[in-house]
């Protein structure tokens, strides 16, 4: 199939209807200087759901990923067109505060990337940023966060060693942990566990179905088998454009478009 | 086609890259051998100094004699290409106020005899260097003394005690009134300048008064002490059987080498150390102690650090953190590195011109005008110094510190803003304690740098013998407009612009010794420091 072809023959892509969403992207452009990386993105994520986003590298889901905390704002070239509104809020409209909406949405990202701290004071980070001090505050954040992540067995006697000597799974349960700490309603996951092992892998998996009572996650990944076991819906990505998103059972045994059925085989990507 | 990648067994030998190995490995020998041939050269001249040596009694074949400490052997140079085969020995033969200069070459086919008699005394003295002999007589005003070794070191606890107070006397008595004198003057002109009036300056002229004759009570005081110290003398014999008189009180300390035993002369050369670390130079910097140029150096260093450190790590957190990475930040990165290997003289002249001459003249003028034409910071000091030198390390600072800030994993910054920190909080809660063990390693380069430099400082401050420490008990305490004493200029001084080369050559080493532990010391701290920091981030980058 050509794919400029394609890219040029439809815009519309397939979405389904979503009761409650919370987060609304609405004819969204992204450009890198003179490229374009994002095409007019329409999409909406449910509330405590997982949804997974997912299509061949390049296609710019990590990018739509990090327009959804204004992580984007830190390259200069970039540039954005269209809306993306969490709870019925403008994030890149005028006058927006950055700081609470990165509070609100958290993130996990590709590498784990604890700070040169302990593992206390990296779980306490957000908090004590954001002015909070409370000794008796802070144990019962780090001892929850920590519970929610499945890492409060294996570090609850070391917590004031440094957070760089624990395994590459703990380090990221506990980056999982510190942006839980905070408490936001949306945690955005750049392919959490493309850097681990299977076991690891595993675990960090129990912990998003956890989690997912609670919170609403966005999690973008390349494995096809774990987008259908964790997520409840899937969007596919392919060039800059969302090609189709649906309920992740439906996604994987029937989906509406030949493009996407032969990614998500293996066929091709 | 087959063999042409296979060309016999010498080819097999690159292959395996053996040879480079080898060519690595000997480049690191080779360093390391340098390094350490300089430190031993060091080590073996700088130590032995202070050791106190036999002495020697030489009697010649046609009869003449020499006496002294030996303190080299070498070959006698010939043009002959397989080298003579005599040797010939230097002693320190010492009195130069007799014999015109302190050493002696001997042929060693010329000696007859040589001898270690046991009553040969070591005397240091304050000036004219040692002085080698035997005691003939002590006297005590007109009173010829017994029993005279004991007598001697009782004699020489006491001049010792009397000079420590005339010395004090000097310098804190007679300098606080020096000060208080030259205060009412300043005073007075200050008046004069303004058009004061009459019965003011009469009032400052009163007080004056007073003060010279509290100093002229001082000075019989110091007289009294000086002909008190007088009376002792000693007659010495030196070996030509010639009989010289020298006064006690110029003795700093007498010993005879050849009577003591290994404890013994350990004990003297710990005396002698002490001395050379915490006393004042004496002779022309040839002999005594380093002190004030110990401390000058480590102050130097420290106000060094104190202004190039911050300046470098704010420089390199703009370049690194906020400046727009584009065609200036990269030109200015490079002319950040030329800088580092401008010159040192260069920083010197500019140092001179800008901090000396531009910032010190105008405070000068605007804070300082009474004592005009007199310069305050006008002239070279040790704030202009270490400032001078501050610039010349600077570039060093922040090259390392950018370095390190680039060393922080971006995603980390990223993870922390993610959290909704700012951009200012971020840099400080997290880049900077994740750049820190790379910025102390920047301390070190530039601690390094700056306490083995010694041209800039030559024309911003340093002196040859400063009069007092640029921190004391006076008023406000830290005096960094003064001039002071550095152990690098120390050699330079020492080793090159001494009038007596020769004795003063074993001081060389031994301050050369001593800077290399001061910045050794140095370096130590802020490498226990890094490691320590290393241990609690776990870090894994520096």
């Amino acid at each position: 199939m050509a794919e400029a072809e394609l890219a040029n023959t439809r815009s519309e892509a397939i979405v389904p209807d979503i009761q409650n969403p919370i987060v609304t992207v609405s004819n969204l452009s992204l450009y890198y200087g003179e490229t374009q990386a994002l095409f007019d993105i329409d999409l909406q994520i449910p509330e405590h759901r997982v949804t997974a986003l997912i299509g061949p590298s390049g296609c710019g889901k990590s990018t739509l990923l990090r327009c959804m905390n204004r992580l984007n704002d830190l390259i200069d070239s970039v540039r954005i067109e269209g809306v993306v509104e969490i709870d019925n809020d403008d994030i890149y409209g005028p006058g927006y505060d950055v700081i609470s909406l990165r509070r609100q949405v958290g993130m996990v990202f590709q590498k784990s990337n604890p700070f040169p701290k302990s593992i206390y004071e990296n779980l306490v980070y957000g908090l004590r940023i954001a002015g909070e001090n409370r000794r008796a505050m802070l144990d019962e954040v780090v001892e929850r966060s920590l519970q929610a992540a499945a890492l409060w067995d294996e570090v609850k006697d070391r917590l004031d060693d440094s957070a760089l000597g624990l395994s590459g799974g703990q380090q990221q349960r506990l980056c999982i942990a510190r942006a839980i700490a905070v408490e936001p309603s949306v945690i955005l996951m750049d392919e959490p566990c493309s850097e681990l092992d299977p076991i690891a892998t595993g675990r960090i998996e129990e912990t998003i179905e956890e989690l997912k009572k609670q919170y609403t996650i966005v999690i973008v990944t390349h494995n096809m088998q774990q987008a259908s076991r964790i997520s409840d819906y899937t969007a596919f990505f392919y060039l800059g454009r969302l090609v189709e998103m649906a309920e992740t059972s439906e996604m994987f045994t029937n989906p509406q478009l030949k493009q996407t059925e032969d990614y998500v085989t293996g066929r091709f990507g | 086609m087959k063999n042409l990648l296979n060309r016999g067994p010498s080819a097999h030998v690159w292959k395996t890259g053996v040879p480079f190995i080898w060519l690595t490995g000997s480049a690191l020998a080779l360093c390391l051998l340098m390094v350490i041939g300089l430190v031993a050269l060091v080590l073996y001249h700088g130590t032995g100094f202070f050791w106190p040596s036999d002495i020697e009694v030489v009697v010649l074949k046609d009869g003449r004699t020499a006496m002294g400490q030996r303190w080299d052997k070498q070959e006698i140079p010939t043009s002959n290409r397989t080298g003579s085969g005599q040797f010939r020995i230097q002693l320190k033969v010492g009195n130069r106020d007799v014999y015109g200069s302190d050493f002696q070459w001997i042929d060693e086919s010329d000696i007859q005899s040589t001898d270690y008699p046991r009553d040969a005394v070591v005397f240091e003295r304050r000036e004219w260097g040692n002085f080698y002999g035997f005691i003939e007589a002590l006297y005590e005003g007109e009173t010829r003394m017994s029993n005279t070794w004991d007598v001697l070191q009782a004699q020489l606890d006491e001049t010792r005690e009397r000079h420590e107070q005339i010395r004090e006397i000097e310098k804190d008595a007679i300098g606080d009134l020096n000060r208080q004198i030259e205060s009412l003057r300043l005073k007075k002109r200050e008046i004069e300048l303004g058009g004061g009036e009459a019965d003011e300056i009469d009032a400052i002229d009163r007080e004056s008064r007073s003060y010279w004759k509290a100093y002229e009570q001082l000075a019989d005081e110091l007289a009294q002490l000086r002909s008190a110290n007088e009376i002792y003398r000693v007659d010495v014999r030196l070996i030509g059987g010639e009989i010289r008189q020298i006064a006690t009180a110029d003795v700093v300390r007498a010993y005879r080498p050849n009577q003591l035993g290994i404890l013994g002369k350990t004990s003297v050369y710990c005396e002698r150390i002490g001395e050379f670390l915490f006393d004042e130079p004496r002779e022309s910097n040839t002999e005594g102690g380093v002190f004030p140029a110990i401390f000058g150096t480590v102050l130097m260093v420290f106000l060094m650090s104190l202004a190039a450190v911050p300046f470098g790590i704010l420089a390199a957190l703009y370049l690194r953190e906020y400046a727009r990475q584009g065609t200036l930040v990269r030109v200015i990165r490079i002319a950040v590195n030329n800088l580092a290997g401008v010159p040192s003289i260069v920083f010197g002249m500019f140092g001179l011109g800008f901090f000396v001459y531009g910032i010190g003249g105008s405070i000068d003028q605007l804070f300082f005008p009474e004592v005009l034409p007199t310069p305050t910071y006008g002239t070279g000091g040790i704030l202009w110094a270490s400032l001078t030198l501050a610039l010349l390390t600077v570039p060093v600072m922040i090259v390392s510190s950018e370095e390190a800030l680039s060393a922080v994993p971006s995603d980390v910054r990223a993870g922390s803003l993610a959290l909704g920190a700012t951009k200012l909080q971020t840099i400080l809660r997290v880049v900077l304690p994740g750049a820190l063990p790379g910025i102390l390693t920047g301390i070190i380069l530039v601690i390094a740098r700056g306490a083995g430099e010694v041209a800039p400082l030559m024309i911003t401050g340093v002196v040859k013998l400063a009069p007092s420490l640029p921190v004391d008990g006076i008023w406000p305490f830290f005096h960094l407009e003064r001039k002071f004493m550095h152990l690098g200029f120390h050699i330079y001084d020492v080793g090159f612009q001494s009038p007596n080369v020769e004795a003063a050559r074993p001081m060389v080493y031994t301050t050369t010794l001593l800077l290399m532990g001061i910045v050794l010391a140095l370096n130590l701290v802020a490498i226990l420091v890094r490691n320590r920091l290393r241990k609690r981030f776990g870090g894994a980058t520096f």
